[in-house]
């Protein structure tokens, strides 16, 4: 800091560009919509700055009540899911042989570089009606069934006259899927992260003193490794809230979540006013997330101390 | 130390080896016994495999051959939470998410021992590492030396039959070190625990431990009480290792006397010495017993030589003078046992080398 204060010049230059960039691109931006959520629509393109909150009022209908209460179990549905696969294979690489490592954080990372368009169509791919999951369940099917035939029970068509194929598309449960799958680094990661720093010979100290390894996950590893998971959490959960792309191909017509609303309202609606309203509530219910961490972060600490 | 080697050995290794993928060999064919209430120590330099051979104890290495016997059960393969012993290590791995307390009762409370009892055994280990009053405190608010007392009554409220401590005070500063390895010689006869302990550091072996295994390359060099690896190393490695030693190269041939060899080594020539080597072999004489001496010395069949002081280390309670006599470099520890002494030594002050030759060992290899 003290070199920073010397070179004041060096400072400024280092500083102007990125605060160009943030105010320019970001907070011009994000307060003009900030505006627009206070106006109301006036013809086609204008919009009248009216500082009504009847934008806000509009956002507490039922309806948009009902999506943003689906959008955050959505998001709460994929945090869990992915917690739950993430646990496991954040431990399985901290504990590979080192060069396997490697490899096995570059499959995590892999996704990452390719477009999340052509992951989500390669999904689908995968799950729809004459897709690869389906394709190896008819295998097992035929396979089922001419064992079947074989014992002599084939005629009585114990597992159906045909395969019928399962309809894995468009629907809750695809978005749900799709979320998990595109989210899941996310929480791999920071737990990757947290679980590496842990000192071995913590689970080390607490085999040695009698427990077992189920007793040691869950008194040793899960305190320890929670910054890590109340990270992964937050960084799971905020992407997934306001997921857009996922939900629009994979879901079905009950399936969109806030963000298509939102979509909706600046495109085919050509309402930005509303739209403005109902993308600074996701933000703010984002931000009393951020903030619940923080104070639960906080108290934790001080209980700790306290008792 | 007398008494104990009657009894069955709590610890038995046999033909021990461990080798690491990639074939790196940390434990060769080693096998050892340590006898109930003893204060054993594996001591050697870095890589030595004698943090191999404790965590193999502990349960965390499983032997590649060979079998470890723990109070007369073969415990080889068997898991480290069901073992019964314990460990002390080097990070202390004091849980940081828990209280003392509860970091002491931790290995009771897996045992599903009744809080009841839990409560009176914490405080009892608590008190008997003197942390009476520190049971509600974290971790990080204690200190090093703390924090390393937490780990002790961690370890010893689950009443193991032995204490591994992997080099336990090499964390600790000189003071709060040396204050420890009495703490630890004390714990270790009021609750007649057998430990064993690893360190690289001999003082601290020398100090603590009733028997010293001396370890290198994955191999047990010797085994004796501190007193016979001072005094009668069984190998130049040895020699060198525990304590500071003079070695001179030479040769030994058969004499008359039983245990003793002619060793000639120059510049003091052929003398009768303490050995069973024969061949080439290194005399070996501590700073200590060397005189030192501005006149002749009397006492001739003492061997002796002149030589030159080339530089002197001071240390307070004693100096090493380091004398070139004809080339060879010798070390002699001088006492300073008096406040203002008659003869003092400088450097280029012409000196006499003398020593007991029943003070000096021939040893090989």
């Amino acid at each position: 800091m003290d070199s920073w204060r010397q070179h004041r010049s060096a400072f400024w230059a280092a500083f102007t560009a990125p605060t160009f960039w943030l105010v320019v691109f970001f907070l011009i931006p994000l307060s003009l919509l900030w505006l627009f959520s206070f106006g109301e629509k006036e013809g086609i393109t204008g919009i009248n700055i009216t500082w009504t909150l009847k934008q806000y009022a509009r956002a507490l209908d039922p309806l948009y009540l009902g999506i943003f209460a689906k959008s955050l179990w959505m998001a709460f549905l994929t945090t869990l899911i992915c917690l739950i696969i993430a646990f496991p294979v954040a431990i399985a690489i901290v504990f590979a042989p080192p060069k396997a490592r490697l490899w096995l954080l570059l499959l995590i990372i892999l996704p990452f570089w390719t477009n999340l368009l052509i992951r989500t169509y390669a999904l689908i791919a995968v799950l729809r009606t004459r897709g690869q999951v389906n394709f190896g369940l008819e295998w097992m099917w035929e396979h089922a069934n001419s064992f079947l035939t074989l014992v002599g029970l084939g005629s009585y068509n114990l597992l159906g006259a045909d395969f019928e194929p399962l309809g894995m598309l468009y629907n809750n449960s695809a978005v749900l899927i799709g979320l998990v799958y595109v989210h899941l680094p996310f929480m791999v990661l920071p737990l990757y992260a947290a679980l590496d720093r842990l000192d071995r010979s913590y689970m080390e100290a607490s085999f040695d003193l009698g427990a077992g390894h189920i007793r040691t996950f869950r008194s040793i590893i899960i305190p320890l490794a929670l910054p890590g998971i109340a990270s992964g959490i937050v960084i799971t959960f905020i992407p997934a809230m306001g997921s857009y792309l996922t939900p629009d191909l994979l879901g079905g017509t009950d399936s969109q979540m806030i963000a298509n609303v939102i979509e909706r309202q600046f495109k085919s609606a050509n309402d930005w006013p509303f739209g403005a309203a109902l993308s600074f509530i996701l933000m703010y219910v984002t931000f009393f997330g951020l903030a619940l961490r923080a104070v639960l972060s906080k108290r934790e600490k001080m209980g700790g101390k306290a008792a | 130390m007398t008494s104990s080697t009657q009894s069955d050995p709590i610890i038995k290794i046999d033909q021990v080896s461990k080798t690491y993928p990639g074939d790196v060999q940390a434990v060769k064919n080693v096998s050892l016994e340590v006898h109930q209430g003893e204060f054993f120590a594996l001591l050697g330099p870095s890589g030595c495999g004698k943090t191999t051979l404790l965590r193999m104890l502990a349960g965390f290495e499983i032997p590649n051959e060979g079998t470890i016997m723990i109070d007369g059960e073969d415990m080889t393969d068997v898991q480290p939470n069901a073992r019964c012993v314990n460990m002390v290590f080097q990070s202390y791995a004091v849980f940081p998410h828990m209280t003392v307390a509860e970091n002491v009762g931790y290995g009771l409370k897996v045992d599903r021992v009744k809080k009841k009892e839990i409560q009176e055994r914490v405080a009892e280990a608590l008190e008997l590492v003197r942390l009476g009053d520190l049971g509600a405190r974290m971790p990080d608010e204690l200190s090093g030396g703390q924090r390393q007392r937490v780990a002790l009554a961690r370890a010893l409220v689950k009443r193991p039959k032995v204490l591994l401590l992997d080099e336990p005070l090499s964390a600790l500063d000189a003071k709060l070190r040396e204050a420890m390895q009495m703490e630890l010689v004390r714990l270790q006869k009021t609750v007649g625990i057998t430990f064993i302990i690893v360190t690289h550091d001999q003082s601290e072996a020398l100090s603590m431990a009733n028997r010293i295994a001396v370890m290198e390359g994955g191999t047990v060099r010797q085994i004796a009480t501190p007193e016979e690896l001072y005094e009668d190393p069984n190998s130049r490695f040895v020699a060198d290792f525990i304590g500071q030693i003079n070695l001179f190269d030479g040769t030994a041939v058969a004499s008359q006397t039983e245990e003793k060899v002619c060793a000639t080594v120059e510049p003091f020539g052929t003398m009768e010495i303490w050995g069973e080597t024969l061949g080439p072999v290194s005399l070996a004489i501590r700073p200590e017993k060397i005189n030192i001496d501005i006149e002749k010395p009397t006492t001739s069949e003492h061997p002796m030589a002149q030589g030159t002081v080339t530089d002197i280390a001071y240390y307070g309670g004693y100096s090493n003078v380091f004398v070139d006599v004809a080339g060879t470099r010798i070390m002699a520890e001088v006492s300073n046992d008096t406040r203002i002494r008659s003869s003092t030594f400088e450097r280029g002050t012409k000196v006499w080398i003398s020593f007991n030759a029943e003070d000096a060992l021939a040893l090989g290899d």
